[in-house]
């Protein structure tokens, strides 16, 4: 009896992430939920620009690289084009939350029916650890050397609950994977996210604080300890949007 | 089966995409150019197209480049700024060589500038339209007829060469009305598209739109076989109109609506016993740069009318190798050259004979 193996959504091909980086698990978790639904071969991911611009290469399904925040806007061409494909994009916090933001904004308002998994570790880490627009409250970062000063920095963003003011998401939720109960737990709202959009149900985000142990200068532990100690309680887990909660829990 | 019409530019432009077979219109309003996105507004729900209002010209451009990477045919038009905004999707769309049909008419600038015509984007169409080596195929329509049929040749000449191909008209071509005729289907040739982004079906390897190339030997190696493409469309792709070159003394060189202009400019200078010709670049790129050398054996001195501050008569001077002298005619911001104003400097011209 198999008990573990690596997912056929993900290709061969060794991950470039830093030790102790999550990126790898929610990989992972993403490829799991093509395998589960059975829709790696009509899958399209549009992978983003920051840490997992090289996701191109990792999952197994078609892919296409997007430019800096514009992943949202890639993948409503690819959705209105191949509406009978499953679309997804895969962005971290400064393509999604920062130079991404109307995409994202207007993609949620318009329901677009795709899946967005974010990863938000609170840093933009490719570029080598400069402020986020998630970065916390004095989170020390290159471009923050003192601690972000709300002052003059301005306030991290919530992702989740600025959308769940529109109409157009159908489910938004954030999610960690500090601890193998958290990962569990993400595992089912991100093949949740991709269900949605086999049975048309619209705009699915997952939001998945991750870590980031290089840039926050920490080891893989206490860049886990950190996550939950600090950007749990600035970014509450949990459903943000569900449209179709009481249908799902009247079956 | 064709029939003839009475239409504006830019809805000559639209009805020719979807009789091109394309299906997907992504926009952002901009004057001049909204008819664009009007007409795709109400024909694309009834033949089970896509009309899509961008919330930006940078998300209408990406939303193609979606499009295009999944290999179906779609369209975006804007005008100067919104541009000006698309040019970082027409960097990647040329680096990830998606074929796709970009509509720009013009108006003046720099910067808001007005939404008056002009061809003031020459330069940006033609030398600049994002970061990196890269071109764009850059038809120019001067009718309302080109402006259909130029689109559907970009919509085949993008495909066929595995590139982003521009209409760069101008706001008066796009306001204007007059008959054109339009085939039933022009939508002339299907192209295989094995490297689009359509799923696996577990049947073969992924396929990767991508442009992030970090070692250098390999988009050192990638550009080099992109310009040995371009080699390709230069030699195979130029198009131009001769009007009058036979016997003529002075050449002028004018595209879209500045050469209609130049047109009647001419008409009247002959009446005046001036010997004066146009050569009109109907792909400004590739530029028709082998007749105006011709022509420069055999002319006193050329004249460029355009409607900006001087941009194609750099091209004319390279094609020219500046045998003979080059002049400027131009209005700039919004106004026109009138033919009494292109007449003057043909005469004026055509007193200095061949000197500077």
């Amino acid at each position: 009896m198999v008990v573990f193996e690596k997912p056929h959504g993900l290709t061969d091909v060794p991950l470039h992430y830093c030790p102790g980086c999550t990126h790898g698990i929610i990989h992972r978790l993403v490829a799991e939920a093509m395998d589960e639904l059975g829709i790696e071969g009509r899958t399209v991911g549009v992978a983003s620009v920051g840490c997992s611009v090289m996701s191109y290469d990792y999952f197994n399904c078609d892919m296409v690289q997007a430019a800096h925040g514009r992943a949202p806007a890639v993948a409503t061409g690819l959705k209105r084009a191949l509406p009978d494909n499953i679309v997804f994009t895969y962005q971290g916090d400064g393509d999604l939350a920062a130079i991404g933001t109307a995409e994202t904004v207007h993609s949620a308002a318009r329901g677009e029916n795709i899946t967005i998994i974010f990863v938000n570790n609170a840093i933009y880490g490719m570029t080598g650890g400069q402020m986020a627009p998630t970065s916390l409250p004095g989170q020390v970062t290159q471009t923050s050397p003192y601690g972000r000063d709300v002052k003059t920095a301005g306030y991290p963003v919530r992702v989740c609950e600025l959308l769940s003011s529109l109409d157009g998401p159908a489910y938004l939720e954030r999610v960690s994977v500090d601890s193998p109960k958290a990962v569990k737990n993400a595992k089912r709202a991100i093949l949740k996210a991709f269900r949605n959009q086999v049975e048309g149900k619209g705009f699915s985000l997952v939001e998945v604080l991750s870590t980031c142990p290089t840039n926050w200068g920490m080891t893989p532990v206490e860049a886990l300890e950190w996550c939950r100690e600090n950007m749990v309680p600035y970014y509450p887990l949990g459903v943000y949007k569900d449209k179709y909660a009481d249908e799902e829990a009247a079956k | 089966m064709s029939e003839k019409v009475l239409m504006k530019g830019n809805e000559a432009i639209a009805e020719a995409a979807i009789r091109s077979g394309c299906r997907f219109y992504l926009g952002y309003p901009i004057t001049p150019q909204t008819e664009v996105a009007a007409y795709m507004a109400k024909r694309m729900p009834k033949i089970g197209g896509t009309f899509l209002q961008a919330e930006s010209e940078l998300s209408a451009i990406n939303m193609v480049y979606g499009v295009a990477s999944a290999g179906k045919r779609c369209m975006t038009s804007s005008s100067s700024p919104g541009i000006s905004l698309k040019c970082e999707g027409l960097s990647y769309l040329a680096a990830c060589d998606l074929p796709s049909v970009i509509v720009n008419v013009q108006r003046g600038g720099p910067g808001l500038g007005g939404i008056q015509p002009s061809q003031s984007d020459y330069f940006q169409a033609t030398k600049g339209s994002g970061h990196g080596d890269f071109r764009m195929i850059v038809l120019a329509p001067s009718s309302v007829q080109e402006m259909a049929d130029l689109t559907s040749l970009a919509f085949d000449l993008a495909d066929k060469h595995r590139m982003p191909a521009m209409i760069l008209a101008d706001g008066t071509i796009g306001q204007m009305m007059e008959p054109v005729e339009l085939a039933e289907d022009m939508h002339a040739t299907q192209y295989e598209k094995p490297w689009a982004c359509t799923g696996t079906k577990l049947e073969r390897g992924h396929n990767i739109i991508n442009s992030l190339i970090l070692k250098p030997e390999i988009l050192e190696r990638l550009n080099i076989e992109r310009y040995e493409k371009y080699k390709i469309v230069e030699s195979e792709e130029v198009r131009y109109e001769e009007y009058m070159m036979d016997d003529a003394e002075i050449c002028i060189v004018a595209f879209g609506i500045a050469s209609r202009v130049a047109k009647s400019a001419i008409m009247e200078a002959r009446k005046q016993g001036v010997k004066v010709g146009l050569i009109r670049p109907i792909t400004l790129w590739p530029f028709p740069a082998e007749p105006i050398r011709a022509a420069a054996d055999k002319v006193k001195a050329f004249i460029s009318v355009e409607l900006s501050m001087g941009q194609l008569i750099y091209d004319v001077r390279l094609a020219s190798e500046c045998k003979k002298p080059v002049h400027l005619c131009s209005r700039v911001g919004g106004m026109i050259t009138s033919p009494d104003y292109v007449l003057k400097k043909i005469l004026e011209v055509n007193e200095m004979g061949g000197a500077v």
